[in-house]
């Protein structure tokens, strides 16, 4: 069995990253930028499974696990943000919603 | 010794009381409630001074509790009671008795009837721990307890701006007195380590005070503080403004107690003073300004009050003169005399004030002594024992007072003559009231109504009697004074019989200037020697140019406030940058987010290139 070189999974996770990232910045509906944070936090969790199974260590899978859990969390509250939100506002722009500034 | 320790806090818990209730009490219970608080005071001070004087204690003390600690120096709340104490004890809570039994009928019907009892009995238990604080930090307490009733009460009828004018001049000219006496204090107390009373009377360190000079500072502070609170040169400005004040107050504040409040620190500190000669002197000389310069002050005036207000300086004058001369029995002795009488005048002014329909100008009345002939006898008995006629009280003690000045170390035959003319001026002054008053015709235009409640007339007959046969009292101060400080034996024999004839020399001038007979008209005089005069003889005018208006230019030039543009720079600071910060607060999430990338960016780049560096 052929194993993935390291560089190659770390080049994907990157790329991973930054597009996620990009979404982040780029998109203007809170749906769309939770999302995208999820595809950070995978690139994130690939990175860890990649460099662990490189140095056959398991933290790698442990802090993916825990990466996992963090992830479910957060969407969780975030979600809940959102369906508040839409619910009171009728908009989930995130541009519009800065009305914490003052 | 229970009933000394609960003395002072009758009054107190009166004005408590008083104070907490006042809008629900009737005129009645409001009264009971105060004038039975002082008389419960009377009570046990006349207990007490009868205990003192058939025991053979020359001291009562009473630890009450410790109020705090200066250093290794307990400061006690503990009261002491001594002959001189207990002679001021006689006279804060007999007169003060008398007096509001009579306030209570004069001030009945004022719709802050509760408030004003109030005062007055707050005043009286800061009297009482005046004078019988066992140490000068409690002394002090009260002394400035009785400033702070005597502002109240001066302002107490104070929708009228003069009257909170005079009530705010009087506290701020005290005040200059007190803070040189607090000085004087911590002087004292760096010098001897210890406040308390006994220990300044027994303190071996006083011979060391006058070698290096300090007892001179400390007399002088002291000095400056006593003539604060009773008004003599060069802050006597504040007392005829007082005159604002209820007449009662007048009557108690300002005439039989808290002006003689300096008096008796004098007299308590007799013992340093007697160190200090020049001090002595110093305190002799202010006295004799005072009563001269009093003297004159009254003879130009017009309102009844602020003669008698004069009058009160004169002769609190006498007894500085007294005390600097090295009289302290006599000065002692004149001071509790001469709250009997003046409390007398002040009450039965006050008296014919409520029959005119709060009249105070003697050039409205005249002719009195048929219409109101009880008060105006009354007010006969004050003037007499105040122009020291023989067989009153006033006799005694200010004969006393001048018998003594001739030979003294510290005062002399100039103190003497003095004394005499004022003597003279204050017959002069007292006979021009009488005559303007009670002779010639009614000038008013008020009816006259005749005060018949029988709470204003008793303690106006009890005082007579007192002004009358006060002088029976032998005081024995010998405990607390050196007695052969001044030699009278080698006086000229002259010198007695001019005391003695020189109030009715001044009758007999009065008589001839100013006596109403038929067909004289009496009109007020106005030309510029009487303004100037009747103004206290320009030492207000001298003090508003010297003081008062270099402060309000200084303060007009400052307007923007030197000190605060300091202030304001820093405040200009944090609103400037402030508003920097806040327009990079946009609010917009993402820009913020691009921004924290671009900084984890430039992070990796520096990090990146010190590594390469290194490995390089």
């Amino acid at each position: 069995m052929s194993q993935i070189p390291l560089n190659h999974v770390f080049i994907f996770a990157i790329i991973l990253f930054v597009i996620g990232f990009i979404g982040v910045i780029a998109r203007r509906n809170t749906l769309f930028m939770l999302m995208s944070l999820e595809v950070m936090l995978n690139a994130v969790g690939l990175a860890f499974i990649g460099a662990g199974s490189a140095w056959v260590e398991a933290d790698g899978q442990v802090m993916f696990i825990l990466i996992l859990t963090l992830a479910a969390a957060e969407v969780a509250v975030g979600l809940a943000l959102l369906i508040r939100l839409q619910q009171q506002r009728q908009c989930l722009d995130i541009d519009a919603l800065n009305e914490l500034r003052e | 010794m229970q009933v000394l320790a609960y003395l002072p806090f009758y009054p107190l818990l009166s004005f408590l009381l008083l104070i907490m209730l006042s809008k629900n009490l009737t005129w009645l219970q409001a009264s009971i409630i105060s004038v039975s608080s002082v008389g419960l005071s009377a009570l046990s001070a006349g207990y007490l001074i009868h205990n003192f004087m058939i025991s053979a204690d020359s001291v009562v003390a009473v630890h009450l509790w410790q109020w705090f600690k200066l250093g290794d120096a307990a400061v006690n709340f503990a009261l002491r009671l001594d002959s001189l104490s207990a002679v001021m004890l006689g006279v804060v809570t007999g007169v003060g008795f008398l007096i509001h039994v009579f306030a209570a009928a004069y001030m009945k019907g004022d719709e802050n009837f509760s408030r004003f009892m109030a005062y007055m009995n707050l005043f009286i238990s800061a009297m009482l721990l005046l004078v019988l604080a066992d140490n000068l930090v409690l002394l002090y307490l009260g002394w400035e307890g009785v400033g702070l009733c005597s502002f109240l009460l001066i302002g107490f009828w104070y929708q009228e701006p003069a009257n909170a004018k005079a009530a705010k001049k009087a506290f701020i000219v005290t005040r200059v007195g007190d803070t040189f006496f607090a000085i004087g204090l911590f002087l004292l107390f760096r010098e001897v380590g210890s406040l308390t009373i006994t220990d300044i009377m027994t303190s071996n360190e006083l011979g060391l005070l006058v070698d290096n000079n300090m007892a001179f500072w400390i007399c002088l502070l002291f000095v400056g503080g006593a003539v604060g609170k009773s008004a003599q040169l060069p802050l006597q400005t504040w007392l005829p403004d007082a005159m604002a004040g209820p007449t009662p107050v007048s009557a108690l504040i300002h005439a039989a107690t808290m002006v003689t409040a300096g008096v008796y620190l004098i007299a308590r500190m007799n013992n340093l003073f007697l160190l200090t000669p020049q001090v002595m002197t110093i305190v002799a000389i202010i006295g004799a300004l005072t009563l001269l310069l009093a003297g004159i002050a009254a003879l130009a005036q017009s309102d009844i009050k602020r003669v008698l207000a004069y009058s009160t300086m004169s002769q609190i004058g006498y007894m500085m003169l007294g005390l600097g001369a090295g009289a302290f029995s006599a000065g002692v002795m004149h001071l509790m005399t001469h709250a009997f009488f003046k409390a007398l005048l002040f009450l039965t002014a006050g008296a014919i004030i409520l029959a005119l329909h709060h009249q105070q100008n003697m050039f409205k009345m005249g002719g009195l002594l048929k219409k109101l002939p009880v008060i105006s006898s009354l007010f006969f008995i004050g003037v007499a024992a105040l122009i020291a006629l023989p067989g009153t009280s006033g006799f005694v003690s200010k004969e006393a007072i001048i018998a003594e000045l001739y030979s003294s170390k510290t005062a002399g035959p100039w103190f003497w003559w003095a004394a005499i003319v004022g003597a003279l001026i204050t017959s002069v002054y007292s006979f021009r009231m009488v005559f303007l008053t009670f002779f010639g015709q009614y000038r008013g235009c008020a009816e006259i109504t005749k005060p018949s409640h029988y709470l204003l007339i008793m303690p106006l007959f009890l005082l007579a009697v007192l002004a009358l046969a006060g002088g029976l009292i032998t005081l024995d101060l010998t405990a607390l004074f050196d007695v052969n400080v001044i030699d009278i034996s080698t006086e000229p024999s002259w010198l007695h019989s001019v005391a003695v004839a020189t109030p009715f020399i001044g009758i007999v001038i009065a008589y001839l200037i100013y006596f109403p007979h038929a067909g004289k008209t009496i009109r007020e005089s106005k030309s510029k020697l009487t303004l100037f005069i009747q103004n206290g003889l320009g030492f207000n005018g001298l003090y508003s140019l010297l003081l008062v208006k270099p402060f309000l230019f200084l303060s007009k030039c400052n307007k923007n406030d030197v000190v605060e543009l300091l202030i304001k720079a820093i405040s200009w600071n944090v609103v400037t940058w402030h508003e920097v910060l806040k327009a990079t607060q946009t609010a917009s999430l993402r820009w913020y987010l691009a921004m924290l990338a671009l900084g984890v960016i430039i992070l990796l780049a520096v990090l990146l290139g010190q590594t390469s560096g290194e490995l390089a």
